[in-house]
Order: structure tokens, then sequence, then C-alpha cells
């Protein structure tokens, strides 16, 4: 079976001010089609360069990212930005619309859809609120909500629930499990917590500090579905202190 | 090298915003300032007894205007230098959205023409205005190229600057949506440059006017400009003020339309629910 994701020595070294900035060495990785990958790594280490690269937002300059759908044919993904990045001029729902109409796809269909995704995030009474009036966790729920829509073959996810509080953040996990699960689609999703990637992931991928190289891997073989309780699970808790040590 | 957008309230915005909450809650304020301007003027004109050439009174004035409304030359003329007022500012203000907008996309091609945009800056249309009319006739269509011209320069740097400054995060996310080229340029650019490019309007409705009458005074028979040209020579000074008033109430109307239009494009800036 060929992967869906295959990224290959990858580098990427920016020309700053400062003069040349390797921000990720020599990553190579492979991604599984419907898998869920999640990566830590100290902060300046390269993660949201990564996602980038991957997304097509920047060129690497050193090795390739290659996708293993059909030739000719680009897969469908969606980007959690670190910082949300909502169009202040359109409102929460609008937002959410936006990728359905970029797809084209008919109003009514798009409406539909936006709909559950506001109630997913828990958002209904702020559907016709401009982007200023949201908080900032409010705006992230929003920017997740847009880029589930769209149902993405790949969910590349920036810390997407940085600015909520622990139960949003728990909720919004489960959430994210459920679409994935229910949309089959790959995920690669940077985050500090140990206990999130763990509680979320296929398998964990740690960045050593910049420039960005992998300094360790590790399946997660939990099984499904994992619940809140499973933090307290002996297993879970090995696992912790193993990707503790690596990240040092 | 053009970096501020074209607005006359620079450093007084502050300032600018006490004024339009006096406008917004005090309206009748303003009611009393006019009514206070005129007597003023009225008790003037009355125990200073200037000739009538010189000052006329409000009451002449007002007559002059009726008595033009009635036999329809006011309108007319009105109507000429409107629509050389709104035919300029259309033409000015597409053809600079067009330039600005390549400019704003491509450095290069700023590099390459801002000295001369710049520079024609530095050219008076009045000078020019005389030439313009040899040239293309003491008719309309000299006019609407002098509006045209007066309005193009602000309209030009507000569009540099309103798509300059589209957000780079927002460029990146559309770009991660695979938008195309015209859903960008709908979807993300005009919106996010709307605000400033109407306030490049809202300064080039003023200034076509100007152009107009700056027209209209080098060599025209017909409009406003002409008009006051024609009270002048007759030391009909009570018309050069109804002119003068048509005129006014004319800028100040197209100003009002373009920040009514900027108010509804920046809604979300002030939204309170
Ligand atoms: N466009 C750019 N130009 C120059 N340098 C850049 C650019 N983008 C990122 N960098 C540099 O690359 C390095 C990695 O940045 P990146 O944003 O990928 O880190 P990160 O791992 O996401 O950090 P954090 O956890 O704090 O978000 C940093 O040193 C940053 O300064
Ligand atoms: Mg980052």
């Amino acid at each position: 079976m060929t992967q869906f994701l295959e990224v290959d020595h990858l580098g990427m070294t920016f020309n700053g001010a400062e003069g040349e900035l390797m921000a990720v060495q020599d990553v190579s990785f492979t991604l599984a089609e419907q898998e869920f990958l999640c990566v830590l790594g100290p902060s300046g280490s390269g993660k949201s360069t990564l996602l980038r690269l991957i997304a097509g937002l920047i060129k690497p300059t050193a090795g390739s990212i290659q996708f293993g759908c059909l030739p000719g044919e680009q897969p469908s993904i969606s980007l959690v930005f670190q910082q949300t990045n909502l169009m202040p001029w359109r409102t929460v729902m609008q937002n959410i619309l936006l990728p359905l109409e970029l797809q084209g796809i008919d109003r009514d269909q798009a409406l539909e859809r936006a709909n559950a995704m506001i109630h997913l995030v828990g958002l209904e009474e702020f559907a016709q609120a401009w982007p200023s009036e949201l908080s900032g966790g409010m705006a992230q729920r929003v920017a997740i909500a847009r880029a589930f829509i769209a149902e993405p073959d790949l969910l590349l996810l920036d810390e997407p629930f940085g600015s909520l509080d622990a139960l949003t953040r728990e909720r919004m996990g489960a959430e994210l499990l459920n679409i994935w699960q229910s949309q089959r689609t790959a995920v690669i999703m940077v985050t500090h917590s140990i206990s999130e990637a763990l509680l979320l992931s296929d398998r964990v991928m740690v960045f050593s500090p910049r420039p960005a190289t992998i300094v360790a891997e590790m399946k997660v073989d939990l099984p499904r579905p994992r619940q809140e309780e499973t933090r307290y699970d002996p297993e879970f808790l090995k696992y912790a202190k193993l990707l503790r040590q690596a990240i040092k | 090298m053009i970096k501020q957008p074209v607005s006359e309230h620079k450093s007084s915005g502050k300032r600018h915003k006490t004024l339009e909450k006096l406008a917004r809650y005090n309206g009748w304020l303003v009611v009393v300032s006019i009514l206070l301007v005129l007597a003023v003027w009225s008790l003037g004109v009355q125990w200073g007894k200037p000739p009538a050439f010189l000052l006329p009174s409000p009451q002449a004035v007002w007559d002059k205007f009726v008595s033009t409304l009635a036999d329809g030359s006011l309108l007319r003329h009105a109507s000429v230098t409107f629509f050389e007022v709104l035919a300029g500012l259309f033409f000015g203000s597409l053809l600079a959205t067009c330039l600005g907008y390549f400019l704003a996309k491509s450095s290069t091609l700023e590099k390459l023409l801002s000295p001369y945009l710049v520079a024609s800056q530095a050219i008076p249309l009045v000078a020019i205005a005389p030439l313009l009319i040899i040239w293309f006739g003491p008719g309309i269509s000299s006019k609407i190229l002098i509006c045209a011209l007066i309005v193009f320069f602000p309209v030009l740097v507000n569009t540099i600057i309103g798509f300059r400054g589209v957000p780079e995060n927002l460029r990146d996310l559309m770009v991660s949506m695979r938008a195309t080229r015209w859903q960008k340029l709908r979807l993300l650019e005009i919106p996010a440059a709307l605000p400033i490019l109407f306030g490049g309007l809202r300064i080039g409705a003023t200034l076509s006017v100007i152009g107009a009458v700056v027209g209209e005074f080098v060599g025209s028979d017909k409009g406003l400009g002409f008009l006051i040209n024609v009270g002048r020579g007759q030391f009909d000074t009570a018309l050069v003020f109804v002119a003068i008033f048509t005129l006014i109430f004319m800028a100040l109307s197209l100003y009002g339309l373009a920040m009514l239009a900027e108010k509804r494009s920046t809604r979300w800036k002030t939204a309170h629910h």
C-alpha cells in the first residue's frame, strides 16, 4: 500500500534579516491514510514551518513532499493556523461558509452543513456576530469549524486548542476524534500537551530544538475509543513518561 | 514610496471623531450656527450698507436663487456641472483603481512609474487647464478630462495602500484553500481594501467639483463655473453666491454619499451588539 503522504529529507532554510536560518533539517516520515499524527517539540523548533510546507504555502529548500494519491491529483487540505485568521468583514457564519463558497457548493446544502458545524463548536448564538466580537477561544473554534466543514483529505492543525480552557479543550478534542472517525481524514496536529497527543493520536513525533529534526517517534497503541479516564490508565502513563523523557 | 492613505484627517483623527459626535448628537447646533451666520450677514448688510456688487444681502441671494430656479437656468447649469463631476469621478477613479491594483501587486511596476506619477502632481492643473481646452475643445469632454485628472492621484494612492494592506495571514488562508485568482480578488482583496478605496473616492468627489469649476472658468458656455463668470462680469454678485452655494451643496452631497458607503463597508469595525 502506498503511503498517503511521504516527506523525504525535507529541509527549509529561511533567508532572514540575520542571515540564513535553518528551521527544518532532514525530516523524513510517512503518513498513512486516515492516520492521526501528533507533533511535539519546543517553541521555535520549526513545527509551524513543517505544516506550512505540507500545506504548500512555502516551498522547501531541500527534499520533497509527495502525496500518494493519483498522479496529477491534489488532496484537499485544511490548515488551522496557530494565529486565528478570520476575515473581519465576514460574520461567524460567513467565515465558516468560506471553504464551501470556494468549492462552489450549493448554498442550501452549504448552510445546512455550516449550521451543523456551528452547533458542533457551540457558537449558535454567535452565528451572526463579527469576529471582533468574539473572545480568543471562540474565534479559534470558528477557525476549527471552518477547517472541518471542508471535509479535507488532510487536516493540518497548528496548536488548534491553544487558547481554549481545559474543559472546552477536552470537548473539542473529543469532537475532533468524532470528525476524524466519521470523515476518515488524515490528521497532523501540533500540540504542546503530551496527554492531548496521547489521547488523540496513532503516532507521536518529537522534534528537536531548531533546526527541527525528529528525535523520537512513538506508536501509540492504546485501544480506541479513548476516554478522559484513559489518562489514568497505567499504559497511558508509561507512554507519557517515555515521551517526557524524549522531549527533555 | 507611497505609504500613507490620502486623507484630510492625518493627525486629527481624534478631533475628527469629536466633531462627528457633535454633528450626530447636536444636529440642531448646525442649524443654529447657520441661522446665526445668516443673521450676522443680514444685519451687517443692513447697517454697513455695502454696494450690492460687493456683498448682497441674504434676501437678495435668496431671491436670485428662486428666480434662477424658476427660469430653469440654475438647474440647467448645475446639471451640466454635475454630469462633468460624476463622469470625471467615474473615469478618473476607474482608471486609478485598475492601475493602482497592478502597482500594488508589482513593486517593479511601481518603481518604474512612480517618478512620473509623483512628478505629474507637481504640475498645477489650473496651469494646464487652458492647454487641455485648446486640445479637447470648450465642450464637456475637456471638463471631464480635467476632473478625471484631478481625481486620479488620490484614488491611485489609496488603491495602492488598500491592496498592499491586505493581511498576509488571510492571503495564506486563501492559498491554503486553493482559491483561484478571481476568488482571491473578489473574496479577499476587494473586501479588505474597500474602506480605503471609499476613502479615496470621498476625497476624489470634492476634488472633482473643483476640477469642473476650474475647467469651466477657463473656457465654457455652460455650467456653474460659467455662471460665476457671468455673475462677475455683470456685477451680479448675488448670482455668484447662488452658484457657489449650489457647488457647496453638490460637493457635500457627494462627500456624504461616499462617506456613507465607507461607513457601510466597515460596519464590522464598529459593531456593538
Ligand atoms: N517566514 C520566515 N522567515 C524567516 N524565519 C522564519 C519564517 N518563519 C519561521 N521562521 C523561523 O523559523 C523558526 C521556526 O519557526 P516555527 O514557527 O516553525 O516554530 P514553531 O515550532 O511553530 O514554534 P511555536 O511552538 O512557538 O509555534 C523560528 O526560528 C522562526 O524565527
Ligand atoms: Mg508554531
